[in-house]
């Protein structure tokens, strides 16, 4: 399989300061596959995701690094070209369902902004949205294409950015924790839902976590992110078995699990650092315990190995 | 229905304004007699003092007088003028045209200058046409209407010669064109000082809006950023600047006494002003109450755009 998307050494900062928010990442996007995206707040997953789209808020820029996406650098292309991919060959469903849509408008009105906005061949544009918004079940789409979003609840509007993500069919779908605003309840379906949806349209997705348990069953592979940088990346399968960086273990042991009766759930001692600290070792050594001297000194480097990569001086299993 | 929910407190303003302006008349030193006759009061015997003020009314107990003015001007009658022995109404007819027309015009000439100017400054928050816009701002806030006014007047008139206002006044009926120039400087003048809070409500009104989610959102669905600009983030900014517009609509209404009187325009403030002058207690307060009853007015309509332009109000 070819790569959809590829990131390079992606850097985000602080345009006043400079000071790095997402620091030399990098990770690849086969076609057809759907990739996890997993961290901590501050981690760097949502603002690598946004780059994406070049959708970082004011006073936030891209450093440095390379987003290819189908065989272009979309930090080289213009506004106008980065537009046309947008909403089109690469569409976003956001984290509150309750912010994401115009209060003012009303949401047939939405959805047909993205037909407006771009080129395609679909004849009768209103049949074609409404067939979207029954698709992610919506029960009544006649009444839906009239209504304003405070009409909605919180998951049924989550289902109106599903369907508005959705509506020209785009190659890669970026969800940035989609169901954190939601009830548990909720929750459920819409990543069912959305797992659908990429199935039956064979759409490469990135699915922005805090939650490795919530992504096990929609992923094929997993990134782990911690304060700004990739410190693993593997498959799902091999990733639950067998983690190789001590933080995505804790981040496994920390998942409460059905039928465990502990009384408490294990959690990872410390606090991530903050965005605004410069670390030239391991991010993550002073809540390691199996942290040694080197670990204060130096950064390790992410080496590939057999299933994947890790950035780890002492990775768990022993192989490096 | 919403209009019903606000009759209570908008009788209740009313008859506050009736009350306010009714006391305030009379505690201002001097009355009909001293004004119209100035020190010549002084030669009137008291008897001649006391049957002018019987003629007028003003002898009878003020709530009396309160309540009498008020009954004829719920049945409509607002009373003559004592100078003119013109009715009230007549005259402020006239004058209400004149008024409206220059408070309409100054307001549609504000929204425009501010809004445009405030858009222009909230493209870039710090950047050197921003400074140029909020200069504006302050500038247009910093400006007396009359300084601005009279500037005009002497410029135009002095170095091109050109001044419409030295012509009787032509109503828009009677002679549009003669009408449209003798109303253009008043209403700029008027415009421009309410451009200056309209546009810094604007800016910051669109500052605040740029940085919500779903902006991100119409980026995100590959709108095209001038059709963000303007579908997005100006409609979802418009609340605070109908505010401003509404409030600055009945600032126009008082604003417009002195450019009245500068241009020459048989207007409601003229009419007040030469009234107040000559104590002619009913002109005023009827003119008043009209005034008032248009402001409350305005008020109600800010409120109807209000549910127009937010659906979630209800």
């Amino acid at each position: 399989m070819s790569n959809l998307l590829e990131i390079k050494n992606l850097s985000v900062v602080i345009s006043d300061d400079k000071r790095v928010l997402v620091n030399d990442v990098s990770f690849e996007l086969k076609a057809g596959e759907a990739v996890g995206v997993v961290g901590e707040s501050g981690s760097g997953k949502t603002l690598s995701a946004l780059s994406i789209l070049g959708l970082l808020a004011r006073g936030l820029r891209i450093d440095s690094g390379e987003i290819n996406f189908q065989g272009k650098d979309l930090l080289k292309l213009s506004t106008e070209e980065m537009r046309e991919i947008r909403g089109n060959q690469i569409a976003m469903i956001y984290q509150d369902p309750m912010t994401a849509l115009n209060p003012v408008m009303k949401i047939g009105d939405q959805l047909m902004e993205v037909l407006d906005s771009h080129e395609h061949e679909i004849a009768d544009r209103k049949a074609h949205i409404l067939n979207g918004l029954a698709a992610v079940g919506i029960a009544d789409p006649d009444r839906a294409f009239d209504s304003y979003p405070h009409e909605f609840s919180g998951g049924m509007r989550q289902r109106v950015m599903i369907a508005m993500s959705l509506l020209l069919s785009p190659q890669l779908l970026i969800a940035d924790e989609p169901t954190t605003a939601l009830d548990v309840t909720i929750q459920r379906q819409i990543l069912a839902l959305v797992a659908r949806e990429r199935k039956r349209r064979q759409m490469s997705m990135l699915w922005i976590t805090h939650d490795l348990g919530v992504v096990a069953n929609l992923v094929d592979r997993v990134i782990v992110m911690y304060a700004g940088r990739v410190v693993e990346v593997g498959t799902v399968e091999e990733m639950f078995k067998a983690p190789k960086h001590p933080y995505t273990a804790g981040l496994l042991a920390s998942l409460p699990a059905v039928g465990n009766n502990r009384e408490k759930l294990a959690s990872i001692p410390g606090v991530p650092p903050k965005p605004w600290q410069v670390i030239n070792n391991c991010a993550f050594a002073p809540r390691c315990s199996s942290a040694k001297d080197i670990c204060f000194s130096h950064r390790p480097e992410l080496k590939n190995n057999q299933t994947g990569s890790v950035a780890c001086f002492f990775p768990l299993g022993g192989a490096s | 229905m919403a209009f019903l929910k606000r009759l209570p407190s908008v009788l209740t303003t009313l008859f506050g304004i009736s009350v306010f302006v009714f006391v305030v008349l009379r505690v201002i030193p001097g009355d009909t007699i001293t004004s119209s006759l100035g020190i010549e009061t002084g030669v009137l015997t008291p008897e001649q003092i006391e049957s002018l003020r019987k003629y007028y009314g003003i002898d009878q107990p003020l709530i009396g007088q309160y309540l009498s003015w008020m009954s004829s001007f719920l049945s409509g009658d607002l009373g003559f003028s004592y100078s003119t022995g013109a009715p009230v109404w007549d005259l402020t007819k006239s004058a209400l045209l004149v008024t409206m027309q220059l408070a309409l015009f100054g307001t549609l000439l504000g929204v425009l200058i501010g809004i445009s100017i405030g858009m222009f400054s909230a493209r870039k928050p710090g950047s050197a046409r921003d400074f140029l816009g909020q200069f504006f701002g302050l500038l247009a806030l910093a400006i007396p209407g009359f300084v601005l006014s009279t500037t005009i007047v002497t410029v135009m008139a002095n170095k091109f010669q050109y001044f419409p206002n030295g012509y009787e006044y032509m109503t828009p009926f009677e002679d549009l064109s003669m009408n449209l120039q003798q109303m253009l400087f008043p209403s700029l003048v008027l415009g421009i000082a309410v451009a200056a809070p309209i546009m810094r409500t604007t800016r910051s009104a669109l500052l605040e809006t740029v940085d919500k989610d779903f902006i991100r959102t119409a980026y995100g669905k590959g709108v095209k950023p001038r059709v963000v600009r303007l579908k997005h983030v100006l409609r979802n900014s418009l609340i605070p600047i109908v505010t401003m517009t509404g409030i600055q609509f009945g600032y126009l209404l008082g604003g417009a006494v002195i450019v009245e009187k500068i241009f020459a325009l048989p207007g409601m403030g003229r009419q007040i002003l030469d009234a107040i002058n000559k104590r002619e207690y009913a002109t005023v307060q009827s003119s008043i109450m009209v005034f008032a009853i248009l402001f409350v007015t305005i008020n109600l309509i800010t409120d109807w755009v209000y549910r127009k332009v937010d659906p979630r109000i209800k």
